[in-house]
């Protein structure tokens, strides 16, 4: 072993995270899954690919996203803060990304990769429909046709996404087995690249799935912690006391926590969605109420019953609506680097209405969970700390949804 | 010898493929399956493969999709399958039986325990669909310690690169996945059929059983003539899905059909 002091050194050769992680698939994927590393790493030492990703992020997505100082929020906090309390709060403004979220990061890194392996045909999985656009995007401007399967229940809760997948060209396939949601899709996408696994390349959306996925689309995210990390030492002169990024399967938030992840001095919380809260069982915080377990590739925290069997998740966000989590954070969590904590759909709603007057900012349902627990955390911590919350989508999608719990109609 | 190389080499004496069958556990529920794996037995079937089910059957077509959540929407635990394969054992004492599901369900309570709990319930062999060689140590070697099989997968996409990793650990036999693909889809031509199980022939000499997509007594005697064995699952799980708890009669005609073709 090498690097041993370094957190930033995982997974090891055969694509663990500690205990996590892995590569739990069907034998008929294994060779693609090898051949899927071997060009990644091909690509990684090859300057001509990071720099066809690098100008596709500046120039089509729009990067770097800025690191704006939340002034008004700050002070809103430090309104009911104890006196010399109430932390500087900037937001890293992945929502104003192209797509509106920080999925499409991802999306160029893999489309990329599925060019420079000759595949022709692209499949994703998506939950509420952003990392379904981001990649039908992606493959409309590489000419490729484009496979999204959505659980039928998502299809009908997130009418605008299907529309723009459509009008990107690409055909979205609801899912009708199980509960009809994010994980069904997962599993019938994998069905679907099982049965043409010589064409196609499946562009997964979090940090989770089998090695060497959950590296990759790390490795791609990572740019949001780069640039603030940058950002930061360039506003302030020095790093931050505190990221705070939601969960899902956690790529927005292993792409900011990352770069940092040997920086001492910077804490880290991730963010579950409690749904109707950890005591109910209507929640999506598998670190909370989940224990280690296999599923869709790779071994990590799972909402399980005693049996092994998977439980539905629920959160009023249906990108965090998903009963497991990346493996690196099952590991970081595992190791005390990173903590979690969750938020409730309320606690969501309620940060939701306060980023939209505060700062006038609509944040998707997703990094309202964050940004609960930002306006919390900031107003334990002192006036000269400093903390970069991921803002990673934008909340035009979930007006319907925040309309619907509020009681009002559209 | 084991009951699986037993069986095996007992049809190989008799110039015949063995009949390997698939039912899932607890369709339609946990009290019917006994009478199914019995059915399975009468009509001729060599080696039974009991279905563990599992919320996210990530290779199964819509067929056994189905028959996992019949069974998990009839109440149907770990303990039920356990209890279902120690009675089986007791009323077939020769007869092989091997579990077939997903890594989670297995590895719950721990590997050895699970090994351990299916070697006492008289199981002579394991198939998990999602965990490969490079993840063996999750359950291979607490199989192995408790002396049952761990079957493994060959599919159209294993080369001869991949082959050797696949053997190094097999036991029992070699399950090859005839299409790449789901169960209960489609059918692999025979010509790949015969071209593939002559190329594992020559990485292996355990026995070599041919499935997915096999559903009529044609395909069961045209594969039988170039393999050790053939397995056939969603065609009896579609018998199970249309009679539920009369499913037993239905899937000895078939079974016997199926037997018959092979010999």
């Amino acid at each position: 072993m090498t690097l041993t002091n370094s957190f930033r050194a995982q997974p090891d050769d055969s694509g663990h995270f500690g205990q996590f992680g892995g590569r739990y698939v069907a034998e008929t994927l294994m060779p693609m899954i090898l051949e899927l590393e071997r060009e990644y790493r091909a690509a990684k030492a090859d300057p001509a690919f990071a720099a066809e990703f690098e100008d596709l992020l500046t120039h089509y997505v729009g990067r770097p996203s800025p690191l704006y100082f939340a002034s008004r929020l700050t002070e809103f906090v430090r309104s009911t803060a104890k006196p010399g309390k109430g932390a500087k709060i900037y937001l890293k403004r992945d929502e104003l990304n192209h797509t509106g979220a920080h999925k499409i990061n991802n999306c160029v890194g893999q489309i990329l990769l599925a060019k420079r392996m000759g595949k022709t045909r692209i499949i994703a999985e998506t939950g509420a429909g952003q990392h379904g656009v981001a990649t039908a995007t992606v493959a409309a401007l590489f000419g490729l046709p484009c496979v999204i399967f959505m659980g039928a229940t998502d299809v009908e809760r997130q009418k605008p996404n299907v529309f723009r997948m459509k009008l990107l060209g690409a055909e979205v396939r609801p899912v009708t087995s199980g509960a009809g949601t994010l994980k069904d899709a997962m599993n019938d996408a994998l069905r679907d690249w099982v049965a043409n696994v010589d064409d196609t390349f499946y562009i997964i959306g979090t940090a989770a799935g089998p090695h060497p996925y959950p590296e990759l689309v790390r490795d791609f995210q990572s740019v949001i912690g780069k640039e603030a990390r940058e950002q930061i030492l360039e506003r302030e002169g020095r790093l931050p006391d505190l990221l705070v990024a939601a969960i899902g399967g956690g790529s927005n938030a292993i792409g900011l926590f990352h770069p940092f992840l040997d920086d001492e001095e910077v804490a880290m919380l991730g963010v579950e969605a409690a749904g109707h809260g950890l005591d109910t069982d209507a929640h999506a915080a598998s670190l909370a109420g989940g224990e280690p377990g296999i599923l869709h590739g790779n071994k990590t925290y799972l909402l399980q019953d005693d049996d092994g069997q998977i439980i539905e998740a629920h959160s009023i966000s249906a990108g965090l609506d998903y009963p497991g989590i990346g493996p690196e954070h099952s590991w970081l969590h595992s190791i005390g680097r990173v903590e979690y904590t969750s938020a409730t759909d309320m606690e969501a709603l309620e940060a939701f209405k306060t980023m939209c007057a505060v700062e006038g900012i609509i944040p998707a349902l997703e990094p309202s969970h964050a940004m609960s627990a930002v306006i919390k955390r900031a107003a334990e911590m002192d006036a000269d700390q400093i903390i970069i919350a991921n803002l990673c989508g934008r909340g035009d999608k979930d007006i319907f949804t925040v309309a619907d719990a509020l009681g009002v109609t559209i | 010898m084991s009951r699986l190389a037993d069986s095996f080499a007992r049809c190989r004496a008799e110039g015949r493929a063995a009949l390997v069958t698939f039912v899932t556990g607890g369709d339609p529920n946990p009290a019917a399956t006994p009478a199914i794996l019995d059915a399975l037995v009468e009509g001729g079937a060599d080696v039974i493969e009991l279905g563990m089910p599992f919320t996210d059957p990530m290779a199964d077509g819509p067929a056994i999709q189905r028959a996992n959540i019949r069974s998990l929407e009839a109440g149907t635990k770990t303990a039920d399958l356990l209890r279902i394969a120690t009675e089986f054992r007791a009323r077939h004492p020769q007869v092989p039986l091997v579990l077939m599901g997903y890594a989670n369900p297995m590895v719950k309570r721990g590997p050895e325990w699970f090994a351990n709990a299916a070697k006492q319930a008289g199981v002579d062999g394991v198939i998990c669909v999602d965990i490969p060689p490079e993840e063996d140590a999750e359950l291979g070697p607490a199989l192995r310690a408790a002396g049952i099989d761990l079957i493994r997968l060959a599919t159209p996409t294993s080369d001869a690169e991949r082959l050797p990793t696949i053997m190094d650990g097999a036991s029992g036999f070699i399950y090859y996945v005839s299409v790449a693909g789901i169960t209960g889809m489609q059918q692999a031509a025979q010509s790949s059929i015969d071209t593939a199980v002559a190329r594992l022939k020559t990485f292996t000499n355990l026995p070599i059983a041919v499935g997915f997509g096999v559903r009529t007594p044609e395909q069961a005697a045209a594969i039988g003539k170039v393999s050790d064995g053939v397995v056939v699952g969603s065609a009896l799980v579609d018998l199970v899905a249309e009679h539920g708890e009369q499913a037993a009669g239905p899937v000895r005609d078939l079974v016997a059909k199926l037997s018959a073709a092979l010999r």
